[in-house]
């Protein structure tokens, strides 16, 4: 029978399935962090267990660390203590940790990929939902809770029952100023928020395959925001050439054997898909949000939208318990919003391409004098990259605070955060209420869409700073 | 974890759709290293106003709907994070069953760990019960029946078998998976032989 790549990683994995479908899978790469696992290491020392395969897991600091001057540790008694917690945690348990002052430490999801932790065909979890970005790589990578992660830990297994199959085709090519942001932006604002729940979604297509890896992870890592657990993309040669010679990928007879195994990783061809949809590269604009969820997105040409023209009561109070939030009003062109601050980082847009993409728009520009304008790489290694390419000198000249890796303003977690009723243009990836800081106004963008808005000063086209 | 068999509430209704864990349970809290605690923070922005004083109108600082063990809520309930902060904040609070037409996945799994009855009912009845909660009648809850009983009336809903076997008896699952150590170490022993790469790096 033809299977999707889903299916076939899931049968791979099966160490046993009841009756009724309920399956225990085997977990090949575990992720962690200080935020979602202080509870599942305390429960394994209530019940007296032990970590099963302590080799499997890597742990990393990110939501809590400060992104500036870190030689006086953490300021927050709260957060240090959960940090604290984890290096415990680790130690006790024999788990391996990128401390604070590690030049590797990093966001949980650019620190995977980076050390070759992630590989093709394997399933890896980690208590947070952007696990997803892991996907690029043709894994099956989804968030789970905190009780999950115990079970991890304890077993090396997870009890989950079997999603359905969505494949999602984006074809052509993508216009100049269009990144994969915009990408995942317009199918999350084509399916809705919940579009994808209960799925897998499959990303295919000539333009996906024509996209970096990089580029192929920032879309992975927002299948949360349509609903699904997980995205996956077909592995092929740039993943393959991206993770040789990393710190953790296979080695010598290994690396060989590893290969073999994921060039035959794809969907069959007659695979039957249970929801499908397909967009054209040509129709894809530099996008932005407008309201406090990611599907609240439109492009930057046009105009917020108004709740009267909803025909569905829910949709429509949703729409105006948003724009009451966002302190916007309908018919306003999206690109005459004033903003006051630019983050620019985060699992979604804190690697490499993402720092040359913004670097690229603000070389020899100013941030507009009313902005207060960040980056915040998404890893130490990407920080020393960035450095070695002087990018890091492009940006403060031109008025950008360069600071030290972590989650920062995506979440506001540390000390990173809007003030009430402060707006920012972001390339994070959830403009929920209050993410960034109660009463916060998020608008997710591209990182050349929010060096665009830096310069401008309010919501700004890429396009008009492309050379 | 406590069993889930039958609970009697009034039900408090939060008319919200895509109320996300960041509304449930804001970032700030968090930073916790334990699983109590939680449920004064409960829904914090827009439980408290800036100073951190109860904004009064809200359904859960209301009388009696700050005693409410049920909670109906609007689709696609508990989006966005893994944070199974928000079901601790939930059952902190008291609610230990929640009532909408859909959930995000990650937080609908997290609610059955502890020991919380998530339950898929129609746009239809969630409005019939919606408009019942302005009663302020207590309703009924029966998991072992799956039934949901407001005055005369009554309405079914559907459940996983294993999943509402495990909440009926408070089953620890990883000592279900604990007890396929065999399976996984006969599964491993394949790993070695046909991926090395896996458990060798």
């Amino acid at each position: 029978m033809s299977k999707t790549l889903y299916d076939k990683i899931w049968d791979e994995h099966l160490v046993h399935e009841q009756d009724d479908g309920t399956s225990l899978l085997y977990v090949d790469r575990h992720l962690v962090h200080e935020v979602t696992s202080p509870q599942a290491f305390e429960g394994l020392r209530n019940s007296k267990r032990q970590v099963r395969q302590p080799n499997l897991t890597l742990a990393v600091a990110d939501h809590n660390v400060p992104t500036s001057d870190r030689s006086k540790g953490i300021a927050d008694v709260e957060s240090k203590l959960q940090v604290e917690t984890l290096e415990k945690n680790c130690k006790e348990f024999g788990i391996k940790l990128f401390g604070m002052n590690d030049k590797r430490q990093g966001i949980v999801h650019i620190i995977g990929p980076e050390q070759g932790f992630t590989q093709p065909g394997s399933i890896i979890v980690c208590g947070d939902s952007h696990t997803a970005t892991h996907g690029a790589f043709g894994s099956l990578a989804f968030g789970i809770g905190t009780s999950e992660v115990e079970h991890v830990l304890a077993t090396q297994t997870l009890v989950q029952k079997k999603s359905k199959n969505f494949r999602i085709k984006v074809d052509g090519e993508l216009s100049i100023g269009v990144t994969s942001k915009d990408v995942i932006l317009q199918i999350i604002g084509k399916i809705g928020t919940a579009g994808g729940t209960g799925y897998v979604i499959e990303y295919a297509g000539s333009l996906i395959s024509s996209l970096s890896v990089e580029q192929r992870m920032t879309i992975c890592n927002m299948t949360i925001e349509g609903g699904a657990r997980a995205g996956l993309i077909e592995p092929d040669q740039k993943i393959f050439d991206y993770l040789k010679d990393r710190p953790m990928s296979p080695k010598k007879d290994d690396w060989n054997k590893a290969l073999d195994y994921w060039s035959k990783l794809k969907s069959d061809n007659e695979a039957k898909f249970d929801k499908e949809i397909t967009l054209e590269g040509k129709d894809i604009m530099p996008m932005v949000t407008w309201g406090t969820s990611p599907q609240d997105v439109i492009s930057i040409d046009e105009k917020i939208p108004n709740p009267e023209s909803e025909t569905d009561e829910d949709r429509k109070n949703s729409i105006e318990r948003s724009l009451k939030y966002m302190g916007l009003k309908p018919g306003t062109a999206i690109k005459d919003v004033k903003i006051d601050k630019v983050f620019i980082g985060s699992c979604t847009n804190g690697r490499i391409e993402d720092l040359r993409d913004a670097a690229k728009i603000i070389r020899n520009k100013k941030v507009a004098q009313h902005v207060y304008a960040m980056v915040v790489p998404g890893s130490g290694l990407v920080k020393q990259q960035a450095e070695q390419e002087g990018l890091d000198k492009v940006f403060k000249e031109s008025g950008f605070d360069w600071r030290e890796p972590g989650c920062s303003m995506c979440l506001a977690m540390n000390s990173d955060k809007l003030k009430p009723e402060e707006r920012c243009a972001s390339t994070s990836n959830r403009n929920f209420e209050g993410r960034q800081g109660r009463g916060g106004r998020t608008h997710l963008v591209s990182p050349g869409m929010a060096a665009a808005a830096a310069i401008s000063g309010s919501l700004d086209d890429v396009r008009k700073y492309q050379s | 974890m406590q069993k889930f068999k039958t609970i009697k509430s009034i039900p408090a209704y939060l008319s919200i759709v895509n109320i996300d864990t960041d509304m449930i349970i804001p970032k700030q809290f968090l930073k916790t290293i334990k699983r109590t605690g939680l449920g004064k923070n409960l829904f914090y922005e827009m439980r408290y106003n800036e100073k951190g004083n109860p904004i009064e109108d809200f359904i859960l600082n209301t009388k009696p709907f700050n005693k409410s063990k049920i909670l109906i809520a609007g689709k696609n309930f508990g989006c966005g994070s893994s944070r199974e902060h928000a079901p601790w904040a939930l059952l902190d609070f008291g609610i230990t069953c929640v009532i909408s037409s859909s959930y995000a996945d990650i937080f609908y799994n997290n609610c059955f760990k502890n020991g919380i009855l998530p339950i898929i009912l129609p746009d239809t009845k969630i409005k019939e019960l919606s408009d019942y909660s302005k009663r302020k009648e207590e309703i009924t809850v029966n998991l072992e029946e799956q039934k949901i009983t407001y005055g005369n009336n009554e309405t079914t809903f559907e459940i996983d078998q294993f999943k509402k076997k495990c909440l009926l008896e408070g089953l620890d699952d990883i000592a279900l998976s604990l007890e396929k150590n065999p399976k996984i170490s006969e599964f491993e022993k394949k790993l070695v032989a046909n991926k090395p790469w896996i458990l060798n790096d």
